[in-house]
């Protein structure tokens, strides 16, 4: 008979169910307790898991775009049911700066809107690339503006300040070789931002040290462009 | 739903003819040519079989007009892009017939970026009895040549030649999800997730870009395009579908690039059936017009939908083919299941739709009894020529026999492929790597 074969994995089924469980409950909106604390949880864990989806994707080599179009859509949903509530997702205790890459799950939602459409639109250097050779009398306008910063440095955007904090202690060995005495007059700024064009300089080196987690936050939005530099700077700066 | 033995009256009976096994590949892609004779498949190893109809005979009338292989292909190769450092996979992602013009058959198909133009000829006659050659077309020593002979052409085993004609290529950046042959036969269009072109059969080195959502900034990217197709009468007309559940008619006569459609099909969300899954299953995965033209086939995660080409605010019929799945769409989100793309089909008459699901099992709707049955492609539920027993999945509640539980199907084997014979009632239906092919018992008795 066919139900004798073909049963899935028991532990599978057990972690299903209860996914399953909590969104049914969330879900459903005649329920009681939808507008309490608890929801906020479940919401979390289909938000975090839309995030890796996410980025499962787009470590494709050549992502899936109705895929990934989908979750950014799905994962879009989810944070605007979040706003309202004022639980935002668990943080993690924020470590020294080289994990922040690890933290990239607890990013503000501004932070993670701005590293979405940063890594989209790698995506479209990605065809740009590719559209250049091409014989083709039909193709949109050919190439395409590469803006302020290149666009491979889009997916680095979201190791921002790690990958800064890491590169400040070494960044005076890199350029050793170099000779900078034409610079090291007291009239020039400190010259070792080289690294990131545009605005995410300074703040970056100076903060190094004092990084908290608003911080972090406020630095990822610079770091995308999508926020001015327009909050008050804290402390330490 | 009531699927007791009067639906076996509705849908006659079936019989299973054979089980094909096409080596350790996955089938891709299925289709029956305009005459139904030939059926083609293509697989994940981007090779092509083209099975063929036999004639039917009086020396053995239990098998009437089987299909047996007619020639199998190697259509594309995994294939390396140096710029972008990327393989190209050799998936056929879709196949579709031209309609036959001479005694030559051709067919049309691509993977995520190329696309061919296959011709398929026979030979059953060669020349025997030259002068200078052997059997063996050797040549022969001038001395034993003592008379002249005419050569003469005699019958031989058939031989099936196949070969590529053209090679469309460069001429899609993203992944092409369809391809459809124009009625007038000259033209055929290709669409990718951004844009759809418009080739001429017999030049290759351009294409007409006709529909481009591209946005001019990525980060607004919000829909793709996932599937399209020329209307069946008028060579101006074609429809795409969207990942956000719209269709989109457009005339190639309003203007060059068709970005502005004519008509636009949507419905509107449910607000009862809201959930953070909505878009992702509203996602419209194949899109097929009736074969009288008036009516489009839609299937989306959870239903089938017919559409009146006239009335765009709502289809004019829905059939829900596994509305079980509605209260576990966070699971199948997270095993990505949700994302799995069925395709449909109308039988020769546009009375019947037929889709795929899970568990290798597949549906019919019957559109005008408004009755409809599930059926299931597995060799350990069925012996060749028996008739398939209809199934029935159980949601809670009472529980019969032979009913499946939702909790026990199984996702892996799904059923995303299926095509109808364009006149008779004969199904080729694609689970994973095995092909079925079933065929109704034309009885006197059911009628």
């Amino acid at each position: 008979m066919l139900s004798k074969g073909l049963k899935r994995k028991r532990e599978e089924e057990e972690e299903e169910k209860e996914a399953l469980a909590v969104d049914a409950w969330w879900l459903d909106p005649s329920h009681p307790a939808v507008a309490q604390a608890p929801p906020a949880v479940a919401s979390s864990s289909l938000f975090d898991l839309s995030v890796l989806k996410l980025h499962h994707s787009l470590r494709q080599s050549e992502p899936d775009l109705r895929h990934l179009v989908l979750v950014v859509n799905t994962l879009r949903r989810i944070q605007a049911s979040m706003v309202p509530t004022a639980s935002l997702p668990p943080v993690p205790s924020v470590p020294a700066a080289p994990g922040m890459a690890d933290n990239l799950l607890a990013s503000s939602d501004a932070a993670l809107s701005a590293s979405m459409a940063s890594l989209l639109e790698d995506l479209s250097h990605i065809e740009g690339l590719s559209q250049a050779p091409q014989p083709l009398a039909d193709e949109g306008p050919p190439g395409r503006p590469t803006g302020g910063a290149p666009p491979g440095l889009g997916a680095l955007d979201l190791l921002g300040p790690a990958t800064g904090c890491l590169l400040d202690d070494g960044l005076e060995g890199l350029f050793e070789d170099i000779d900078t005495s034409m610079y090291d007059s007291e009239l020039w700024a400190p010259a070792s931002e080289g690294l990131k064009p545009g605005p995410e300089d300074g703040p970056v080196k100076e903060q190094a040290p004092e990084l908290d987690e608003a911080e972090l936050d406020y630095l990822m939005d610079v770091l995308v462009g999508t926020q001015a530099l327009e909050r008050p700077p804290g402390p330490g700066r | 739903m009531g699927e007791d033995t009067d639906t076996r009256k509705i849908n006659h009976s079936f019989l299973r003819d054979h089980s094909y096994v096409t080596e350790a590949d996955i089938i891709s892609t299925v289709e029956f040519n305009h005459t139904g004779e030939l059926l083609a498949t293509g697989d994940k190893g981007g090779r092509v079989v083209i099975f063929q109809r036999e004639p039917e005979s009086k020396n053995t009338p239990h098998s009437q007009g089987e299909y047996d292989v007619y020639s199998t292909f190697q259509s594309h190769e995994p294939e390396f892009d140096y710029l972008k450092s990327l393989e190209i996979e050799e998936k056929i992602n879709k196949i579709k017939w031209l309609p036959q013009q001479n005694a030559a058959h051709s067919l049309l198909s691509t993977n995520d970026k190329t696309i061919k133009l296959w011709k398929i000829t026979e030979r059953d006659k060669r020349p025997e009895g030259y002068n200078l050659k052997d059997e063996e077309g050797k040549l022969k020593d001038l001395s034993t040549v003592t008379s002249l002979q005419v050569p003469v052409l005699k019958p031989m085993d058939l031989m099936v030649e196949v070969s590529p004609r053209r090679v469309f290529a460069n001429g899609h950046t993203y992944h092409i999800n369809s391809i459809s042959v124009n009625s007038d036969c000259e033209t055929y269009m290709s669409a990718d997730d951004l844009r759809i072109n418009l080739w001429h059969l017999a030049i290759t080195d351009r294409s007409f870009n006709i529909v481009d959502i591209k946005p001019a900034n990525m980060e607004d990217l919000t829909e793709v395009i996932t599937a399209s197709e020329f209307h069946p009468h008028h060579c101006n007309l074609f429809v795409y579908s969207s990942s956000k559940g719209s269709l989109r008619l457009c005339d190639m006569r309003a203007a060059a690039l068709c970005d502005k459609h004519s008509k636009l099909f949507e419905e509107p969300e449910d607000p009862s059936n809201r959930s953070f899954f909505s878009e992702i299953i509203s996602s419209v995965s194949d899109v097929k017009f009736s074969h009288s033209g008036r009516y489009m086939l839609t299937r989306d995660y959870l239903t089938v939908k017919v559409w009146d080409l006239n009335m765009e605010a709502r289809p004019i019929e829905t059939y829900q083919v596994h509305d079980y799945l509605r209260s576990k769409l966070c699971s199948l989100y997270e095993n990505d299941c949700i994302f799995d793309k069925f395709e449909c089909a109308w039988n020769g008459s546009d009375s019947v739709i037929m889709t795929g699901a899970y568990n290798n099992f597949f549906r019919m709707f019957d559109r005008n009894t408004k009755r409809d049955v599930t059926l299931e492609a597995s060799r350990e539920s069925s012996k060749p020529r028996a008739v398939l027993k209809p199934r029935r999945v159980c949601a809670g509640g009472k529980r019969r026999r032979d009913d499946i539980s939702v909790d026990s199907l199984d996702f892996t084997k799904k059923i995303l492929h299926t095509a109808w014979h364009p006149a008779e009632n004969i199904i080729a239906i694609a689970a994973t790597n095995n092909l079925y092919i079933f065929q109704d018992k034309v009885s006197s008795e059911m009628h």
